[in-house]
């Protein structure tokens, strides 16, 4: 329990850490939201000085760092200068499709990455681990980007209507459409995402599985008669477990990232596509809270598999105790 | 030849695809027949040359040739003027093109005449050959992706090598650094270096930005790779057996602690190479690394999100399976490489 607290206590500095590092790499950034509007001549220049008075765009980094924190506090994460609203009206929806799309993604592939990987370690060096080694090496080489745009292609030449309008609404401006048709519109990024991070997967799990099937307690379980399948899911599976729930955590990143461009080339309403909208405009606080919002996803996620791997296994409770 | 040296040049037989494709990347002036800008807006979207051996009148040519397009003046329809044909010619004089820096020069490795067109790859929107841009353009990706992993590692590799041998508060500040990289999944710790730097950029400029950001975000992981080695290295016997006769610091460094890194590092750099190289497709694709008309794997990639491109014209595929091939060896090295690592330490 306390070692849980410690980690919590741990992560939650992480995040403070994140928050000061992306927030003055981001003020740091040249030009602000009102550039555009500098150029326009109809426009006095006085006008676009009020206006960033008005914002306090040209306050100093503390004083809006404090006011940031504040934000915080009140749940509105700061004003959208392009959108007119509280960034956290427009993100927490976009951030909840993105861990709906990423978590659905997720359980697939580890549900296929084990079955795939078991049999693959249970059939080492024959055509079934062979055919599994040239396509996992292929998907891995095939990168994220292409994969969303192959699956594309795909269903645009199958006529699938509901890939093609989702393809036309790739800007992802209005969040309103969301929830409508956001089931059947969930297939191909999911196809996607899983895609994606089943090669890695696949492959760790096939090399934990060797691993632990080769260890000794594992003959001897076979030695007692045990049946294979009690032997694969009660004594291996479990040994090989713990491996692979660092895994877990480690791969949230790289999901996180692949789930951005996924949802751009998708049309997708997560947080991918606003990030994009955000940056170009310069609307520094919806790019700093879905920085932020991924960064606590990964730490969330990191925490996660470390409470899972206390759980799962006996022999670390018995060290830290 | 003994049977293990050949099962060693057997292993070693990938290197040789990575190899060329690299030299050809390296100089894509004399591999590539025309320059990447070089437009002929009257034949937009062409599909890839056909090399013929047999004309229209049914008689053979041993060397391959291409007709001449033309284009109808009151149809507008592209047709091949069969009067007369256009063999391939090697080593052929075009277009100029600098090789690394002030040198130019003329020689293609092959081509056609001029009013013939040899488009490999088809063309673009703009009639500009595919081929040549994926060549020159992979220079960009390709070497964009080297050069950043180059920065990474240095970086990378230095920093792990002052926390892990002089550790203490050095290494509790490094420690905290890397997990403040590391916290971030690494797109988002992209678009966050990115959206520092200028949004719109001289193509000069594009290059060397992209290289600094790829290099910035991706030193945490080698760094700590690192560090660990050197945490390790620090306390073996011969360390201490050369501490107790006096060599310095910088001794010990140079010849028992670094040497131990070397393969961490290039196992490493094998890995972030194809991931560097990505991260510029990622910059590029979205708008925000190499914009037009230079082109690189990036903003090549970044013609399929127009839905015309994506469906009728397939070749526009092919940066993409470049990219790919690539890819696979890049990971067949790296494969190659960690099995090496476990037969050493066996």
């Amino acid at each position: 329990m306390v070692r849980t607290g410690q980690r919590l206590l741990h992560s939650l500095l992480l995040l403070a850490g994140v928050s000061l590092f992306s927030f003055a790499l981001l003020s740091v950034a040249p030009g602000n939201f009102f550039d555009e509007l500098r150029l326009n001549p109809q426009i006095s220049p006085k006008t676009v000085a009020s206006l960033e008075q008005q914002y306090g765009v040209n306050r100093s980094l503390p004083v809006r760092y404090a006011h940031w924190l504040g934000s915080i506090a009140n749940g509105s994460l700061g004003y959208s200068l392009l959108y007119r609203c509280d960034v956290g009206s427009l993100v927490l929806p976009r951030a909840r499709n993105t861990l709906l799309l990423t978590t659905v993604a997720t359980l697939l592939a580890w549900a296929f990455a084990l079955v795939w990987g078991i049999l693959e370690a249970l059939h080492r060096g024959k055509w079934l681990d062979r055919l599994g080694g040239v396509c996992t090496s292929l998907l891995l080489a095939i990168p994220d980007l292409l994969l969303g745009l192959m699956l594309l292609v795909l269903a645009v030449r199958a006529g699938s209507v509901f890939a093609f309008r989702a393809y036309l609404g790739s800007g992802g401006t209005a969040a309103s459409e969301a929830s409508a048709g956001l089931g059947s519109r969930l297939f191909l990024p999911v196809l996607a995402l899983t895609l994606g991070i089943l090669p890695v997967l696949v492959r760790h799990v096939r090399s934990a599985m060797i691993v632990a099937l080769d260890a000794p307690f594992v003959d001897a379980a076979r030695a007692h008669g045990i049946s294979a399948s009690r032997v694969i899911c009660r004594h291996a599976l479990p040994a090989a477990l713990n491996s692979l729930l660092s895994l877990l955590g480690f791969s949230i990143g790289g999901l996180l990232s692949m789930s951005l461009i996924t949802e751009v080339i998708l049309g997708w309403p997560g947080l991918g596509p606003l990030v994009l909208e955000a940056m170009f405009a310069r609307d520094t606080y919806v790019v700093m809270a879905a920085v932020m919002l991924s960064a606590a996803f990964l730490i969330a996620g990191n925490l996660l598999a470390d409470i899972l791997t206390y759980w799962n296994d006996p022999r670390i409770r018995v060290v830290s105790a | 030849m003994n049977r293990s040296a050949r099962r060693r040049i057997h292993r070693a037989l990938w290197l040789v695809p990575l190899v060329t494709l690299h030299l050809v990347l390296l100089f894509p002036g004399f591999f590539a027949p025309y320059d990447f800008a070089e437009q002929n807006r009257d034949f937009p979207f062409r599909p890839p040359a056909r090399l013929r051996f047999v004309d229209a009148n049914g008689a053979f040519h041993l060397r391959p040739f291409v007709y001449a397009l033309k284009v109808d003046d009151v149809s507008s329809v592209v047709q091949e003027d069969t009067s007369r044909v256009f063999p391939l010619r090697f080593f052929i004089n075009g277009s100029r093109y600098s090789v690394l820096g002030p040198w130019n020069a003329r020689l293609h490795l092959f081509g056609v005449e001029s009013p013939g067109r040899l488009w490999l790859f088809g063309t673009d929107d703009f009639g500009r050959d595919l081929f040549s841009r994926i060549l020159f353009g992979g220079r960009i990706s390709v070497f964009a992706g080297i050069l950043g992993a180059a920065i990474a590692l240095l970086a990378g590799a230095s920093l792990g090598v002052i926390a892990g041998f002089y550790g203490r508060g050095a290494d509790a500040a490094f420690m905290r650094l890397v997990e403040l990289f590391l916290a971030l999944p690494w797109l988002y710790l992209l678009l966050a270096v990115r959206a520092v730097l200028p949004l719109r950029v001289r193509t000069v400029d594009a290059f060397l930005l992209l290289v600094a950001v790829t290099g910035l975000i991706g030193w945490a992981r080698p760094a700590r790779l690192v560090r660990g080695i050197v945490l390790s290295a620090r306390e073996r016997g011969f360390v201490l057996a050369a501490r107790s006769m006096c060599a310095s610091d910088w001794y010990i460094l140079r010849r028992h602690i670094l040497p131990q890194t070397y393969a961490t590092l290039l196992t490493t750099a094998v890995l972030l190479v194809p991931q560097f190289i990505l991260a510029e497709v990622t910059l590029s694709f979205l708008g925000l690394g190499v914009s037009e008309p230079i082109p690189s794997w990036g903003n090549l990639l970044a013609q399929l999100q127009s839905y015309r491109v994506l469906t009728s014209y397939w070749w526009m595929y092919l940066p993409a399976a470049i990219l790919v091939m690539l890819f696979l060896l890049y990971h067949r090295a790296s494969s190659a490489l960690e099995k090496r690592a476990t037969r050493v330490s066996l």
